[in-house]
């Protein structure tokens, strides 16, 4: 067969990677996701280095500050200054820090235990699978922000705590997730093929079913990172999340509602911050899931 | 189908054993009881202090403590609140109607004009229509909705003076015994002038509050199904009889599309009591939810336990309940053994 | 006047990595009463063609055509609703997949029912009795009772006799069936056939019968249309084209049936169907024949002797082919 002339006379189909970002680059919501979230990843980081103040100077004689296009406002202080006379932006970069470390850390949690769980049912099926999916059954049976209550309630309020409670809650998504799709994969052919030529249950279960278990996993993880954001913030607002006076934006709005009539930005900025952030994550997750789909890549 | 809602039925009992079992080692973890917390009250002598102990079963055994709490559970006794000394299941069933009330009408709120949101995007795919109800949709789906009642609190009431900032009715212009604990339905029983209005300004903002976030998942969720739907081959045939658009997508498309639908909206209920508890605190609510976050504040455990205990109970009833309308809108499942 | 006339249909999907011609310059025409049937691999276009012609091709497909014309009417022409009203009505069409072709929602009768109240407007008794007439009609026994039945509830085939009763529901002129028997049994498909074969002779409409089998084709059609990646390479009547095949690909599909196989080996074509990314610039079939030669691999064939081929067979010998050789089949 001359292969030679049929090769050159069509472009090559893209590889998977290129097919991806192809997908992903012509949504033009989850790229723009992705530029906000790199931005305010950037501010986080590097939130010394930008932000004016100390987020924690109170600045006596400044307090209760407008943002600078509103009259009355002091250059210093571009979105102006908190009930104590602190600076609001650089409250909230250090905010985007305190967010994303939260986000961040429940994520990767659990993204390692959910995938250890959620294996674990799957391979080992009967009295392990039962006994984790009812446990989770259990957790969900909760309302995420109560038993996040009820966990902050016995473990005290913190920072730290706060990461336990959110994990704790979200858990049983990413373990089912990874059991389902475990277990939808155990049927197929290749997985058959692996046992039969004797590879080991540890490897078959980490080296051949998980990589191909990754695609929802990762959407999940984005959508994740969202969620945890979100709970932490109502947390923090409920006065049960990180303390003051650490700059944690759902704790920024909790003392704003005797200040909400007479300076409205106070509990604007905070929440405009919390809404931004998780959106963008949102719009990136979204793009993710469509590209990453490939029964909806087509159109 | 009855074989079916019994299995059902069955694997929930586990779930509430274990549930008791947490929930009762949880609040014994909590550090300071409440008899420590008394310690600090003046003039309170320690025989006094044994006594109390002694009343709330706390010098007893912890297994021991376990089993009273679990028989009591089997005879409807929840527990009794440390601070107003009220069995906690009545306390939760005098709030409960509020709760009830804000969480229906969110759901309602949200199902009346998420399920038109997803349809009219998915049939306008890639549209003008569909990007902006998609767009809102995500923003609401992202929305801290602690901020958003803030805010609708600033416009509608503070700035526009459209709607009440706080409670259930304007409690000095009306007042009326509760019979159903249902704000609307009392109102209108009592017979007095203008209070069912009041009512329903009360409710208005906390519920749109409420149901903005099941109201982004439930059009977001139609949309996708909706989609995915319209691939069918039976949607194809649909179409080949030569039917129109409306009738291909409102009537072949949309009952099949429903299903995941139905699922997705009984999944809210968890969500909706969770979204309870941060509403009814901003807009002074008084429901479980706000009650939830009292008793913390006041470390009265019982009140916690039987809450959480209820809250979760209906929770799972609901999922119950959930499956069983999906086999009735499913017919593939209502026919299996 | 042909009761379906095509000429150069083209139908082009938009794919996020391109454009993909599906189906590429088909003609052809169905007259009143006569059996077309259109053969070729999956991947060859024909089931694309028929449903431009039913204007049930989703929304990333292009559409166009210098000629597609029902009784004379031009149909790309029509308004959707205009359309609306011949589809279902005069032009009707069955699946390959009977399951997942009926709404698994709604009950049988209800599917059949509503063909005939959208474009009869007959009553709810009427529509019953009809209904239940349709049923008996396609040989389902105890039709009142399977009325009240789900898809789920019945067979593969039981529900393809379905989807015919739906199709024939308002007396069709032109019937399209689109590999009505690829996902039966191989019991039923026979039945299956021979039903649509008897319904059309009693009703005298026309039927275009997509299939990938040329034992299919041998038992039911009059005239055959083969095609291959999108073209259509030949069309002859079925004796002509079993007896004298004058397109490579048709000599070789009629060499793969078993029961014209003369070695001890059943003869196979190599290769499958160019797809969106291996289109060859000359003869599509090229890189699959046996006959091809530099000339086919570089330049489209011309439509010699009814057959789309630079050297087109005759009795088996390739018309004005360098190598002169045999069929290769």
């Amino acid at each position: 067969m001359p292969s030679d002339l049929t090769a050159t006379a069509a472009p090559a189909p893209p590889g998977p990677l290129r097919a991806f970002w192809r997908a992903f680059r012509g949504n033009r919501g989850a790229v723009m996701g992705l530029v906000v979230v790199s931005l305010i990843f950037f501010v986080a980081i590097f939130a010394s280095v930008l932000a004016p103040h100390d987020p924690l100077e109170q600045f006596r004689g400044f307090s209760k500050l407008p943002p600078f296009w509103v009259k009355g406002s002091d250059p210093r202080f571009l979105l102006g200054t908190d009930a104590v006379g602190r600076d609001m932006l650089s409250r909230l970069m250090y905010g985007a820090r305190v967010s994303l470390f939260i986000g961040l850390a429940v994520m990767v949690v659990s993204m390692l235990a959910g995938v250890a769980l959620g294996l674990a049912a799957a391979f080992f099926g009967g009295l392990v699978d039962v006994l984790i999916i009812r446990v989770m059954d259990l957790i969900m049976a909760i309302p995420s922000l109560v038993l996040a209550i009820l966990i902050i309630a016995i473990i005290g309020p913190n920072l730290t705590n706060t990461i336990v409670a959110v994990t704790i809650v979200g858990l049983p998504r990413y373990v089912r997730l990874v059991r389902a799709s475990a277990l939808a994969e155990l049927t197929k052919d290749y997985v058959t093929a692996a046992k039969v030529s004797g590879v080991r249950k540890f490897r078959l279960m980490t080296v051949t079913v998980l990589p191909n278990c990754l695609a929802p996993l990762i959407v999940q993880a984005a959508l994740g990172l969202s969620d945890a954001i979100l709970e932490a913030a109502g947390l923090g607002f409920l006065g049960l999340g990180a303390q003051p006076p650490t700059p944690e934006w759902g704790a920024m709005l909790a003392d704003t509602r005797d200040l909400m009539i007479s300076h409205p930005w106070v509990m604007a900025f905070p929440g405009l911050a919390i809404l931004t952030t998780v959106l963008a994550i949102n719009l990136m997750g979204d793009g993710l899931r469509d590209a990453l789909d490939p029964r909806l890549r087509r159109s | 189908m009855f074989r079916f809602l019994l299995k059902r039925l069955a694997l929930t009992i586990p779930t509430f054993i274990a549930l008791m079992f947490i929930t009762f080692v949880m609040i014994r973890l909590v550090p300071g009881d409440p008899i420590e917390v008394r310690k600090g009250e003046r003039g309170i002598s320690p025989e006094r202090l044994a006594q109390l102990r002694h009343e709330m079963g706390l010098d007893q055994p912890v297994w021991k403590q376990f089993l009273d709490y679990a028989n009591g559970l089997l005879h409807g006794d929840f527990g009794t609140s440390i601070i107003s000394k009220a069995p906690v299941l009545h306390e939760f069933l005098t709030l409960f109607p509020a709760t009830l009330e804000l969480t229906l009408s969110a759901m309602i709120f949200a199902i009346v004009l998420g399920i038109p949101a997803g349809v009219i995007a998915a049939s306008r795919r890639g549209g003008v229509y569909d990007q902006t109800l998609m767009g809102l949709a995500l923003t609401g789906y992202s929305m801290p909705i602690f901020w958003w009642g803030l805010i609708l609190i600033l416009l509608m009431s503070n700035t526009l003076g459209l709607t009440p900032v706080s409670g259930r009715v304007d409690l000095i212009k009306f007042y009326y015994e509760p019979v159903t604990g249902f704000m609307l339905i009392d109102s209108l029983l009592s017979g007095q002038k203008g209070a069912f209005l009041d009512a329903v300004h009360h409710l208005i903002l906390p519920m749109i509050v409420l149901g903005t976030v099941p109201l982004a998942v439930i059009a977001r969720m139609t949309r996708s199904s909706m989609l995915e739907v319209l691939e069918e081959d039976y949607v194809r045939t649909a179409r080949a009889k030569g039917l129109s658009w409306a009738r291909v997508v409102g009537i072949h498309a949309l009952r099949n599309a429903l299903i995941p639908v139905v699922t997705v909206i009984g999944l809210q209920v968890g969500g909706l009591l969770a979204g309870a508890v941060l509403t009814e605190t901003i807009f002074s609510w008084p429901g479980v939810g706000k009650w939830l976050i009292e008793s913390i504040n006041r470390r009265d455990y019982p009140a916690l336990q039987g809450g959480i205990m209820l809250i979760a109970g209906i929770v799972i009833v609901v999922n119950l309940l959930v499956d069983m309308l999906y086999g009735l809108i499913n017919p593939r499942i209502r026919h299996a053994k | 006047m042909a009761l379906l006339d095509i000429e150069d249909l083209e139908v082009t999907f938009r794919t996020s990595s391109g454009q993909f011609r599906a189906v590429d310059g088909v003609s052809l025409h169905v007259d009143a009463g006569e059996v077309l049937a259109i053969v070729g691999e999956s991947g060859s276009g024909k089931s694309v063609a028929m449903l431009a012609v039913m204007g049930l091709l989703p929304w990333t497909a292009q559409v166009s055509a210098r000629r597609m014309a029902f009784e004379g009417r031009d149909l790309l022409g029509l308004t959707a609703r205009e359309r609306r009203k011949i589809i279902g009505k005069d032009i009707a069409m069955i699946f390959q997949e009977p399951t997942s072709s009926l709404n698994p929602c709604f009950t049988v009768g209800f599917q059949i029912t509503e063909a005939l109240r959208t474009h009869l407007g007959l009553d709810h008794r009427a529509c019953q009795t009809r209904a239940a007439e349709l049923l008996q009609l396609v040989g389902i026994p105890a039709p009142e009772q399977r009325l009240k039945a789900f898809p789920h509830q019945l067979s593969g085939g039981m529900n393809q006799r379905v989807m015919i009763a739906i199709a024939i529901a308002c007396n069709p002129k032109l019937l399209i069936a689109d590999e009505p028997t690829t996902a039966l049994d191989v019991t039923i498909q026979a039945q299956i056939l021979e039903l649509l074969v008897k319904l059309q002779a009693d009703t005298g409409m026309g039927l275009v019968l997509i299939t990938h089998s040329m034992g299919v084709v041998a038992e039911t059609a009059r005239r055959v249309s083969v095609q291959y990646a999108g073209q259509k390479v030949e069309e002859q009547t079925v004796a002509d084209l079993f007896r004298d095949p004058r397109h490579p690909y048709t000599a070789a599909l009629l060499a793969a049936l078993p029961e014209r196989a003369v070695g001890r080996r059943l003869p196979s074509i190599p290769g499958v169907v160019p797809g969106q990314f291996d289109r060859p610039p000359g003869c599509l079939f090229a890189p699959r024949c046996a006959l091809a030669t530099p000339l086919c691999h570089t330049t489209p064939p011309p439509r010699r002797e009814g057959a789309l081929c630079h050297y087109p067979l005759h009795d088996g010998i390739a018309q004005g082919h360098p190598g002169r050789k045999e069929t290769a089949a």
